[in-house]
């Protein structure tokens, strides 16, 4: 549905996002979904873009205020697939996804419930046979069926990347924030139901599941020979050992010598 | 040098014997080695002299250690100063079964999640003596300084590295996760692993192993952090496995293919291993890319947190001019840090203290200009790969922790580290232009 109905501009580019049910780490309510609102931000940022938003699952009180939050960011409607709870979303959301061609997903990179294993993007891009992007952090430019994205990497660096169209991206925590969802348009917006036949997912309902148990720390364990040795290890303060000392040498040879680590280490840029 | 004590008849016959015009020579060493505390006297008696026992310490008082390690020091000699490699060597001659595990090996080396993984892997492979595993390792990165026998690696499927003189392929440089899955279906087909296991690091195992999962038609277990031995289980094990961002654990037979998490199992510490390299026998095979990666951006180094930044040019109270210093991390493209002293005195802001009461910083390089490594400061760098020191003190703490140290003064020795960089990036260009 586009957000803007204004300008339906001849090179539009379409976009769908798939949404699902958040839940809150402390208080765990049902929500938007961090990731999906990141996605549905993203998205909503991209200039001629005509997005659309889908949510697979079931339709209650829970999940009807959740997704509202994701109307308040201003959409009109979200296209909702009614599945039972506990069912294998991907054959909807794939057939969906066949009709309707869009020519960039966005999705979070797991769900905050469930399994949560973050495989979804990866089955539906092998069920479409469509190129499969993760980390989004922008955007830069879609052209000739092209888009060049920009991946962010761990530390805070990015990667530029060019991926062929119609592809799937997903979008994790290092994504621009999402914006507030607001009350009117959360209430006004509305739902396009969409009946598809869901598969139940057995293997999951196999499984014992708990709440997550702290996991144990490690300790850290000492194996030495003699007591002294331990005694050592434990008391040791840090020593580094087999470090090179350049002492004497000209400010053009040490300096040398850093540059050469620095190289070898890759963190200096060429340009 | 072997252990085994060289006895020397003569020498013992003439260290008993004090007539012997050579007596006092050797008596001072009867085995050819230096032991003056103690010698066999005339009469198969042991005679010691005490006043040659223990050392000079440090401070010019006399040390005795009786816990031993001094004298077999003093003993042996040279032998020891090497402490003897006591792991047991394994290596697996045909494994029953293969576990394959795809290390991140971020900068070539393996990562302590790499190690871990490793562990669990091992797990899985010595679980049943009389049919061992063997575990086998696929490396899409050159090496460097990576111990594969150390880590627990029977097997070696070495394919990356330098592209154009290493024989290795530049296919699977950076970001390549289609050729990289291709050559792990190669692997597959060929050798038909029983268990695989990756990291679920973002960006790493945890992209290419729900990729491989989906190719191969598996349903993954991801987050995994403890497996078990499980008789009801198809596979013979369980794992349980994190879901629901974080929120629960799910018990459930450990699948093909797992993605597990940081500190799954205790890394390899006892054995050896092999690590013998095996090749594909008909090469990765060729894909059509539709993902091209074409390079990392230049981020504001500036802009980067403190924790998560990967070079950091770190500033203490040896540095006297902080303009300098400024324009070598804008040149050098890394992210400023500083000690207490230096926050302190104003010259940096805050939020760049590095150290126990800032912040704790896991910079794959860290370099620390006039920086006496005090242990609040240490502290704070633990978890650094590299740290390189230019100091003018090369007694200090900091040159003790450096993998590399400069002595000398800090502002001369950053003023040539960055003509260097710009004469380099400078030829860097005229190539460019020149091609
Ligand atoms: C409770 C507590 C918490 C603390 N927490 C922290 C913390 O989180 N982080 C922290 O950093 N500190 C912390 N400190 C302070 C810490 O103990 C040290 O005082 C501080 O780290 C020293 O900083 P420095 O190495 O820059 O200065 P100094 O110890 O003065 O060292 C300066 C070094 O520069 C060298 N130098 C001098 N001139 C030159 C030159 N021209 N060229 C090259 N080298 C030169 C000297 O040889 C010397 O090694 C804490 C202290 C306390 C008590």
């Amino acid at each position: 549905m586009p957000h803007d109905v204004a300008t339906p501009a001849e090179t539009e580019l379409n976009v769908a996002v798939l949404v699902s049910v958040g839940r809150h780490p402390l208080t765990a309510r049902a929500r938007r979904a961090d990731q999906d609102a990141r996605a549905v931000e993203m998205a909503l940022t991209l200039p001629d873009a005509d997005v659309r938003l889908i949510h697979a699952g079931r339709h209650d009180d829970d999940s009807d205020s959740a997704l509202r939050g994701y109307l308040g960011m201003g959409l009109a409607s979200i296209g909702l697939l009614e599945q039972p709870s506990g069912a294998d979303v991907v054959p909807a959301l794939a057939a969906v996804l066949r009709d309707a061609s869009p020519q960039l997903v966005l999705t979070g990179a797991r769900a905050e419930t469930g399994e949560g294993s973050g495989l979804l993007p990866y089955l539906l891009a092998d069920w479409l046979g469509w190129p499969i992007v993760t980390g989004l952090a922008a955007v830069e430019s879609v052209e000739h069926g092209m888009a060049t994205v920009l991946q962010a990497l761990p530390r805070g660096q990015r990667r530029r990347l060019r991926v062929r169209l119609p592809a799937i991206a997903t979008v994790e925590s290092s994504a621009p924030a999402a914006r507030q969802s607001a009350f009117g348009p959360a209430r006004r917006g509305g739902f396009d139901p969409e009946t598809r036949d869901g598969v139940r997912d057995d293997a999951l309902s196999e499984w014992h599941v708990q709440p997550a148990r702290k996991r144990p720390k490690r300790l850290k364990i000492v194996k030495a020979a003699s007591a002294r040795d331990r005694f050592k290890a434990a008391a040791a303060k840090a020593q580094g050992g087999g470090g090179q000392v350049l002492e004497g040498a000209t400010p053009e040879q040490g300096a040398e010598a850093i540059f050469k680590l620095l190289e070898e280490e890759g963190v200096v840029r060429r340009s | 040098m072997s252990d085994i004590v060289r006895r020397d008849p003569r020498r013992e016959w003439i260290a008993r014997n004090r007539l012997h015009p050579e007596h006092l020579a050797v008596r001072v060493d009867p085995h050819g080695t230096a032991s003056p505390s103690e010698w066999p006297g005339p009469n198969g008696l042991t005679r010691r002299n005490p006043r040659a026992v223990g050392f000079i310490g440090p401070n010019g008082i006399k040390r005795i250690d009786r816990s031993g390690a001094q004298q077999a020091a003093t003993q042996s000699g040279g032998r020891q100063a090497q402490p003897k490699d006591t792991r047991r060597r394994v290596d697996i001659d045909a494994p029953d079964f293969l576990v394959a595990v795809v290390p991140d090996m971020p900068g070539g080396r393996l990562s302590s999640h790499d190690r871990d993984l490793l562990g669990m892997a091992r797990q899985l492979a010595d679980a049943d003596p009389e049919r061992p595993g063997a575990v086998l390792a696929v490396v899409f990165v050159e090496p460097r300084e990576a111990a594969f026998d150390e880590a627990g690696i029977d097997r070696l499927l070495s394919l990356g590295g330098a592209g154009e003189d290493g024989g290795g392929d530049a296919r699977f440089d950076g970001y390549a996760p289609e050729a990289r899955v291709a050559a792990l279906q190669a692997v597959e087909r060929e050798l038909a692993p029983r268990h695989w296991l990756l990291p679920d690091s973002a960006l790493g195992g945890a992209d290419l192993g729900r990729r491989l999962a989906v190719r191969l038609g598996e349903r993954p277990a991801t987050q995994v952090w403890q497996i078990e031995a499980d008789a009801v289980s198809e596979t013979d094990w369980r794992c349980i496995a994190r879901g629901a961002a974080g929120g629960t654990d799910m018990t459930r037979p450990l699948p093909r293919v797992a993605m597990a998490l940081a500190e799954c199992a205790e890394p390899v510490s006892e054995t050896r291993h092999a690590a013998r390299p095996v090749e594909l026998t008909q090469g990765p095979p060729q894909v059509l890319a539709r993902i091209e990666d074409l390079g990392a951006v230049a981020v504001d180094p500036a802009g980067v947190a403190l924790g998560e930044a990967e070079f950091i040019l770190s500033a203490g109270n040896g540095v006297k001019d902080w303009e300098a210093y400024h324009r070598a991390a804008r040149i050098l493209g890394a992210t400023e840090g500083a000690s207490r002293v230096a926050v302190d005195d104003g010259f940096m802001p805050r939020d760049r203290q590095v150290g126990a009461t800032g912040t704790w910083v896991t910079a794959r390089v860290y370099v620390a200009v006039g920086i006496s490594g005090a242990i609040q400061h240490l502290q704070g760098i633990q978890s650094c790969e590299k740290v390189v020191a230019i100091n003018l003190d090369g007694g200090c703490d900091m040159v003790k922790r450096a993998d590399l140290a400069v002595i000398g003064d800090a502002g001369e020795i950053l003023a040539a580290l960055v003509a260097m960089v710009e004469r380099y990036r400078e030829q860097q260009q005229e190539n460019r232009d020149a091609a």
